[in-house]
Order: structure tokens, then sequence, then C-alpha cells
């Protein structure tokens, strides 16, 4: 693979919807696979910030479909994806080796988990806003619920990087020249994710505790992305595409301003952590406002310029 | 030739381009049967061409290649221009089908690639992957089309339009055992007047496990804008890295997030 690639293939046209949908899957995978972080490892007090991930979620699937729909060419006929109308051969259509494929029936199950897990934290902040206290604690709670959390979670990191992967599965220059799209759409939807959730705390005074958290681990995913990114222009350099990039140098810029300032915003917090945790802080400032939108722009700004440089 | 036509056999073309003379007939033939508008025409400065690229309304396309060096080989032999009609080319393992999520690809009864424009839903992966630009979406019904090596013929005993109308039989239609016999004979013949460059595309399984539209180059596979065997790779040979790579990127994550998120004390 690692040969000058010739390409000699025809751009699929995919722009404004897909780009939409890629920034969107992102956000909602990365936003549970969090939620679910937050609220199996995290302190009691980072709930209120995971419901908010999974709110996210929920909210940016619901965008999904409807991307996905507009983008085909005869809309009427989306859930052909999932059923196979070949005379004769009428079933579901489940074609593991094609990530469209895969990738629908992910958003449809994932779809589920996410729904759920978004009218639980509706119920369990409903009652926390109520005086009476009847029911259940937890309408999702103990074992059962960890493990919903836990296997809407794997799929939820799946759906934030099979986009990646459905790219890469092509003949297309660029994206057929690298195995790192997956991994780093992945990786920039988990920054995204953190960066959309810590501003949302803004509007939610108890979240405010994973504030320090969110920012740190935003930080972290930075990191990962940089070094994907890094390989990813390795991989491109050495099939000999990387020239296509040039184009779209502004784009390719945004994209490490937003790691560059979530990397600052990290440092930031980790040095005024105290005595082995993150800093507490009272609220979500204009710091904050700035960075989480400057890393949302760098999330989309880098699907633009994978999506936008090969076609 | 009359060919008899049997389902269950697999047919396919044996274009010579050694033989091809620019005509279009091909092209002519195959939007005559098929009912293909074209696109409005238009003056691409590109040599004889003025059809541009195979495409939804271009089923056959005879590209041109004219920047051969200008000068004399031997004695009253110039250095000819390349001519190729091009066209879907069937493959045997085709990139088209490994990823369209409909179904929508089948394989006929012929062993040829067809879409079913009943099934199509416009989604373009399949236009992503054909590694020859072979596909695109026709904008009236908004779902892809290509060669269909005219099936609607071959369940009817004709052969396809093109070869039938192709007058120096550049284009051949038949079983493909017996094109790949055809081919081998003229590629010795040739090989054995000294025109050694020429070589067989897509005959044998190097590239997408043999075309059952195949190929007499006169140049490298390159020249023609065709993917040569180390370069003719099918879309699924990145699904494991691809998947590989955002694993490890999850794993590495939710590290990443246990770390940050641990409770460390503060509770
Ligand atoms: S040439 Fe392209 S469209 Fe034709 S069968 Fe091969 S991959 Fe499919
Ligand atoms: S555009 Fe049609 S034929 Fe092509 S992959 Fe999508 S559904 Fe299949």
């Amino acid at each position: 693979m690692y040969l000058a690639a010739e390409h000699f293939v025809r751009a699929p046209g995919w722009t404004w919807y897909i780009l939409g949908y890629f920034f969107f899957a992102g956000l909602s995978g990365g936003s549970y696979a969090l939620a679910t972080l937050l609220r199996l490892v995290g302190d009691a007090r980072d709930e209120a910030a995971a419901r908010i991930g999974f709110y996210v979620s929920f909210l940016t699937l619901l965008v999904c479909p409807v991307l996905l729909t507009a983008d085909l060419g005869v809309w009427t006929r989306f859930w052909h994806m999932l059923v196979n109308v070949t005379p004769g051969d009428s079933s579901l259509n489940f074609t593991y080796g094609s990530p469209m494929s895969v990738g629908v029936w992910a958003l449809f199950v994932f779809g589920l988990f996410t729904t759920v897990s978004a009218l639980e934290a509706f119920v369990l902040d409903r009652r926390a806003r109520s005086t009476s206290s009847d029911g259940p604690a937890r309408p999702l709670g103990g074992v059962l619920g960890r493990g919903f959390n836990i296997a809407g979670g794997i799929l939820a990191l799946f759906f934030a990087s099979y986009t990646g992967v459905l790219l890469s599965v092509s003949n297309q220059p660029i994206w057929s020249d690298t195995w790192m799209l997956g991994g780093l759409f992945l990786a920039s939807g988990l920054s995204g994710s953190a960066a959309l959730i810590t501003l949302l705390t803004r509007y939610r005074a108890d979240a405010v505790f994973s504030l320090g958290r969110l920012h740190e681990a935003d930080g972290y995913f930075s990191i990962l992305e940089l070094v994907l990114l890094v390989a990813f222009f390795v991989t491109i350099a050495a099939a000999g595409t990387a020239g296509r990039t040039l184009p779209w140098l502004p784009l390719w810029v945004l994209a490490l301003a937003g790691i560059g300032s979530s990397l600052v915003a990290a440092r930031g917090h980790m040095r005024i952590r105290p005595s082995g945790g993150s800093a507490v802080i009272a609220r979500a400032g204009t710091d904050t406002l700035v960075v989480s939108l400057l890393v949302l722009v760098g999330v989309l700004a880098l699907r633009a310029a994978v999506i936008f440089s090969a076609q | 030739m009359a060919t008899t036509i049997k389902p269950g056999e697999s047919y396919g073309f044996f274009t010579d381009t050694s033989i091809c003379i620019g005509c279009k007939a091909c092209e002519v033939a195959c939007k005559e049967w098929n009912q293909l508008e074209g696109h409005d025409g238009k003056f691409l400065a590109d040599s004889f061409d003025n059809t541009g690229q195979l495409d939804d309304q271009n089923w056959r396309h005879v590209k041109f290649i004219d920047n051969v060096p200008d000068q004399t080989v031997d004695a009253g032999n110039g250095k000819a221009w390349l001519m190729m009609s091009d066209v879907c080319k069937h493959c045997k393992h085709a990139s088209c089908m490994d990823v369209c999520p409909t179904g929508a690809i089948i394989r006929t009864e012929f062993n040829t690639v067809f879409i079913q424009q009943d099934a199509c839903n416009g989604c373009r992966n399949c236009i992503a992957a054909c590694p020859y630009s072979v596909i695109s979406i026709n904008q009236k019904t908004g779902t892809a089309h290509k060669c269909t090596l005219c099936y609607d013929r071959l369940q009817g005993g004709l052969e396809p339009a093109c070869s039938k109308a192709c007058p120096t039989q550049s284009i051949q239609f038949g079983p493909l055992a017996d094109l790949q016999k055809a081919a081998d004979v003229r590629l010795a013949a040739l090989h054995s007047q000294g025109v050694t460059q020429a070589e067989l595309y897509g005959r044998d399984d190097k590239v997408y496990g043999g075309l059952n539209a195949f190929f007499l180059l006169m140049d490298k596979p390159e020249a023609y804008g065709l993917p040569n065997a180390d370069n003719a790779g099918l879309p699924s040979r990145n699904n494991v890295g691809g998947y590989i790579g955002a694993l490890v990127t999850a794993v590495l994550g939710v590290i990443a997030g246990i770390v940050a998120f641990r409770r460390r004390g503060t509770s």
C-alpha cells in the first residue's frame, strides 16, 4: 500500500451533507462514550456532566439520518440500505466488507441506545427536581444499567470512527492511501465532544465539577489526534498524494488550531489542579467558551479538509 | 461469427487497441441501443475526443492518446497514436460490488456486473470504489449508471451493440474462454512481428481477478489511464487496517478518559 499510488477514479461528490453527517456522528458517538466513562469511572458529581453527554449524543444523532438521507440520489429509497429489494433475493442487507452497510446498522442500533440513555437522563433529571421520590433510584441502574452503557459506549466508539474507515475503503486518492482516518475521526470526535460538553456546563451549574476533568481529557484526545494526524500525513506522503492537501491548507490550519487550543487549555487546568484532582472551577468562563468553539471548528475543519482534499 | 448466448456461461469483450481506428461507432451504437441522450456537445480541445469520459451517458468512450513522439520509427512507419474504446471492465472482483450497501449491484447469469436501477438509491459508494472511473449518477433518475454489457440483448440472444457495430473488430464479443484464446494468438502474432510493447491487460487474474472486458494495449496500462497490477487494489483491502487503527485509538481514548475522570480523592 505504500507504493506511489496511482488513482484513475471519479470523486463520489460527497460534500456538505456528508461533512455534516461526519461531524455530528463524531460528536454523537464521542459524547456517548464520554458520558459512559464519566458515569462509570468518574466521581458521583460527574453524573451531571454525564447526563449532558447523553443528551448531546441523542440530539446530534437525530440529525444524522436526515443528512444521510438528504444526500442520496433517491431519498425515498433510504431503507434500501437495510433491506435488499432484489427480486428473489429479498432479505436484510448486511455487507460486512462495506463500512457503509455496517455503519447504517450501527447508526440504527446505536440510535436505540442513545435514545434510551437520553430518556433515562431526562427521567433522572425530572425526578431530582420533583419532591416525590417514587420508583427505583435509577431506571437503568445496577449491573444491567452499567452493561447497557458499556455496550452503548462500544457502539458509540464504532460510530464515531467508522466514517473514516468508510472513506479508506474506496479507491480514492488520500482516503485509500492511509489507515489512519478511522482513528483520526474518533480522536477528533472525542475531543470535540469533550469541548461541547464543557461548553454546555455553562448552562448546568451542577456539572461544573467536571469542567477541569473534561479539559484534561480533551488534552489527551488532542495529543492522540495530533499523533494520528502526523501518521496520516506520513502515509499519504509515502503514497505520493500529500500534495492534494495543499489547496485546503486553511482548513488544516483550523484543525491544528483546535488541537492546539485544547492542549493549551488542558495544560492550564492540570497546572491548577489541587492535589491529585482536577481543578474545581466555579463556572465555565470565557476561556472555556473560546477554546470549546475553536475545538469544534477544528473538528469540522478536519473533516472538511479530508473530504475535499480527495475530491 | 454468430455466438450462441447461454445463461451460465461467462461473456465479455476483448478489445484489441492495436486495430482501433477511433471511429466511435461503438459509442454511437451504445447510445442508440441504450437510449442514452448524451451530454450537450462541448469542444474539449483534447484531440478528437468530444466525449471526455465514461459516465452515466457514455458507456463506451474512445480514448485518444496523441502525446506520442513526433518521429519516424523506421522508413515509412510513424509512431501511431494510441486509441482505445474504454468500457466497464465487468471485473471478476468488482470494487463497485464490494462496497454497494443496497445489493443493487449484481452478477448476472452471463457473469457480467449489472446495477439494478430499482434497487440503487444513489449513495455513490460504488463511484468512490470503481478504480476505472466508470460509474456516475444520472441526474434524472438519481441512480448510478454504467455499461450493462447489453444485458437485455444478451437475454434476447443478441451480441452487444458496440461490438456488433465495430468495423475493425477491435471490440470482439464472445465467451470469455474463446476471447482469451484469441487474445493469446493475437499477442503472439504481434510479438513475432517485433511489436514487443504489446501486452494484454486483464487477461489473467493480476488485475481484479481478471476482467471480463479485457484489452490488448500498445503501451503500459498507465498510459491509457488504467491502474497497473501493483495499483489494482480492492477497496476492502483497507478494512482490516482501517478498523485496527480505529480500535487502537478507541483503546487509547478509553484509557485517556479513565485517567482524566477517575475518582481521586476529590469526592
Ligand atoms: S470497471 Fe468499475 S464499474 Fe465496472 S465492474 Fe469493475 S469496478 Fe465495477
Ligand atoms: S449508488 Fe447505487 S449501485 Fe452505487 S453503491 Fe450506492 S446503491 Fe449501490
